[in-house]
C-alpha cells in the first residue's frame, strides 16, 4: 500500500517537471497544461477500469458524478468532495473547500497564479474516469481563493 | 455495515494504485520526451532526489526515529520502517560488504511495477529509478552521502529486485555552534 504522501510529492514533482516543456506549443499558456491533463486522463481511465463491477453499471450521469465525489475523491485524497451542484442539463460543479494539492501552498490569494498547474492533472483524471464510465466530458477547474477550488464538468452529448 | 468496511479497503487499494498508475504515466511521458533511456533514468533519479529531501521531513515527524549511529542501523530503519510506511513492503537486507559500508535491499514485490511490462526497446531503462533518487535525497538530509543503484530487476528477468546501497561519506555540515 503506497502512502498517500507519496502521491502528493510525486504530483508536485510532475508539475515542476512537465508543465512548462510542451513538445507541441500552441496558443499561450493554456496549452502548456495539456501534458499534465493527458497524464491525468490516462490515470483516470485506468483507475476507472479497476473499479468494482457494480459501479461500472452506472446508468445515470448523476450517479457517475456522485461516484467521483465520494469514492474517487476518497481514494485520492481520503475525503469527500464538499459540494456537487448541477443545472440538470449536463453541467456539474464540484466544489472542494480545501483541495489537498493546494493546501500546502497556503491560503488566500497569494499564489493564485500558480494554482492552475496544480489542477490540470486532476481535471484530466476526472475526465478520464468519466470516459471509462461511458461519458464524454470537458473538465475545467477554477480557483477563487486558495485552497478552495471548483471543477466544472460539462457532459458532451453525442 | 460490511459494505461500508468493504468500501474502505477498496479505497485504500485504489489510493495505492493511484500512485502506481501515476508513476507509470510519468515514466511513459518521460520516455516520449527524451530520446534515450539514460536521460530518463537521470530525470527519474533527479525527481526522486527532490522527493527524498522533502519526504525525510515527513518520515522523521511521523516515525520518531532518532539519529542512526552506523550504517547497519540506517539499513534497518530504511527497510523495516521507511519502506513499510510508504510502500507497505519490507525489503530484506543482505550482502553486507566486509567493511560494513555497502548492503543490498532485496524487494520481493515492488509496488511501483504493478501492471508494468517493459517493451524490448527500453532495455536500459531503469523503471523504478525514482526510488534510488528518493533514498539518496533523504539520506543526504541526515548527513549521509550514499550511492543507490539497481543491480537486479524483476522487470528485466532477474529473480528479485536488488538495490545496492553504498555509503560514501558523512557530510560535515556547517552546523550552528552548540548543535549536534
Amino acid at each position: 500500500m503506497a502512502d498517500p504522501v507519496l502521491f502528493e510529492f510525486l504530483h508536485t514533482e510532475m508539475v515542476a517537471e512537465l508543465w512548462a516543456p510542451d513538445p507541441d506549443p500552441g496558443w499561450g499558456g493554456k496549452k502548456s497544461l495539456s501534458v499534465l491533463e493527458g497524464l491525468g486522463f490516462r490515470v483516470g481511465q485506468a483507475l476507472g477500469e479497476r473499479l468494482p463491477r457494480e459501479t461500472l453499471a452506472f446508468r445515470e450521469e448523476l450517479d457517475a458524478l456522485k461516484f467521483l465525489c465520494k469514492d474517487l475523491w476518497a481514494a485520492m485524497f481520503q475525503k469527500h468532495m464538499d459540494g456537487l451542484r448541477t443545472n440538470h442539463q449536463g453541467t456539474y460543479v464540484l466544489q472542494d473547500n480545501s483541495f489537498p494539492l493546494l493546501i500546502t501552498m497556503g491560503s488566500g490569494p497569494q499564489y493564485l497564479e500558480e494554482a492552475p498547474k496544480f489542477l490540470a492533472f486532476t481535471c484530466g483524471l476526472l475526465c478520464g474516469a468519466l470516459h471509462t464510465l461511458g461519458f464524454q466530458s470537458l473538465v475545467t477547474a477554477s480557483v477563487a481563493s486558495l485552497p478552495a477550488c471548483k471543477f466544472q464538468v460539462v457532459i458532451q452529448k453525442s | 455495515m460490511s459494505r461500508q468496511a468493504n468500501r474502505g479497503t477498496e479505497n485504500k487499494k485504489m489510493s495505492s494504485e493511484l500512485f502506481t498508475l501515476t508513476y507509470g504515466a510519468l515514466v511513459t511521458q518521460l520516455c516520449k520526451d527524451y530520446e534515450n533511456d539514460e536521460d530518463v533514468n537521470k530525470q527519474l533519479d533527479r525527481m526522486g532526489y527532490n522527493i527524498g529531501v522533502r519526504l525525510i521531513e515527513d518520515f522523521l515527524a511521523r516515525s520518531n526515529v532518532g539519529r542512526c549511529h552506523d550504517f547497519r542501523e540506517t539499513a534497518d530503519v530504511i527497510a523495516k520502517v521507511a519502506f513499510k510506511m510508504y510502500l507497505g513492503i519490507t525489503p530484506s537486507i543482505t550482502n553486507w560488504s566486509p567493511a560494513g559500508d555497502e548492503f543490498s535491499l532485496i524487494l520481493e514485490n515492488n509496488p511501483l511495477v504493478d501492471f508494468v511490462e517493459l517493451p524490448d526497446n527500453h532495455s536500459s531503462l531503469i523503471y523504478s529509478n525514482l526510488l534510488c533518487g528518493v533514498l539518496r535525497g533523504a539520506l543526504e538530509m541526515v548527513q549521509m552521502a550514499v550511492e543507490a543503484k539497481f543491480v537486479q530487476d524483476t522487470l528485466k528477468g532477474d529473480g528479485v529486485t536488488e538495490i545496492r546501497m553504498r555509503f560514501i561519506r558523512r557530510i560535515e555540515d556547517n552546523l550552528p555552534a552548540g548543535e549536534e
